[in-house]
């Protein structure tokens, strides 16, 4: 046996009453969230969904991403299933410092990379502190 | 891990769903105690599911943000590996919010329902998921033999 220290994660079904139309599951993707100088870079797994099937949409605070699955193999038989294929949905509250107009999103091998630009940070405010 | 996850939604019970779900959970249930998952005393990478027409066996593995120079495949009569290795990129970031995606190396043997022919399989890698089409080697058709009587 050689070396093996990855295991895929279980995927986690939603459980709370966020449905789609369509008779499949609802996955929540697994996600990476990290901070750079500038901006908050969202990573999201979500293999088995096209580019054209992604939407996100941030709606005041509230950033929704959610993904449909391109259903493979109508008319094979099913002989081993480990995973199961349905849609991805998941929520997150964003703070206020997110520059809506500048963010951007791509797929690419099942991966979703949402960049969400800091906004320009005001000015600083300074308060006198006066003695007394 | 869960044994079974159900499913608390009430919609989910009409009786056609349960049926399917319990048709799935009981697939699934039997994939786990199959050889290769869990050998190593806990999960595989990628998870695969496998299916078959007349003519082909279909593997698919879902293996997110891999590129195709990072996998390996290679197939003979009756056996398919896949490894490489995962990775999950974080440079330039100054800290992590949240991890729970998870890099790495695998490296996965799976034995095959029948034998195939590995000189004509394919593989394609979409949207994450590698799609591996081979067809099912000749010998494994039924063939109908006619019986001769002898006196």
């Amino acid at each position: 046996m050689e070396e093996q220290d990855l295991r895929a994660p279980e995927k986690i079904e939603h459980s709370a009453p966020a449905e789609g139309t369509r008779d499949l599951p609802m996955f929540v993707p697994a996600v990476d969230i990290f901070e750079s100088a500038d901006a908050l870079i969202l990573l999201a797994d979500m293999p088995g969904v096209r580019a054209d099937s992604v939407s996100v949409d941030i709606k005041d605070d509230l950033l929704t991403i959610r993904g449909n699955v391109a259903v493979e193999g109508e008319g094979e038989r099913m002989l081993v299933e480990e995973y199961g294929t349905g849609d991805y949905y998941r929520q997150f509250i964003l703070g206020k410092t997110i520059d809506r107009s500048r963010v951007a999103a791509a797929m690419k091998n099942g991966v979703l990379t949402l960049t969400l630009p800091k906004a320009e940070a005001a000015e600083p405010l300074k308060i006198a502190v006066k003695t007394g | 891990m869960a044994a079974i996850r159900w499913n608390v939604r009430p919609e989910a019970n009409r009786p056609g769903r349960i049926v399917e779900r319990l048709h799935r959970e009981v697939n699934r249930l039997f994939s786990e105690l199959s050889p290769g998952r869990g050998a190593e005393g806990g999960g595989v990478f990628p998870l695969v599911n496998i299916s078959e027409d007349d003519e082909n066996l279909f593997i698919r593995a879902e293996m997110p943000g891999i590129g195709t120079d990072e996998v390996e495949l290679s197939v003979t009569s009756d056996r398919i590996t896949i490894s490489g290795e995962r990775k999950v990129e974080a440079e330039g970031m100054l800290n992590a919010h949240r991890r729970e995606r998870e890099g790495g190396h695998f490296n996965r043997t799976l034995q095959m329902p029948v034998r195939i022919d590995p000189e004509k399989a394919t593989a394609v890698f979409k949207c994450g998921i590698l799609k591996i089409a081979v067809p099912k080697a000749k010998e494994t058709e039924a063939r109908q033999v006619k019986i001769q009587y002898e006196e």
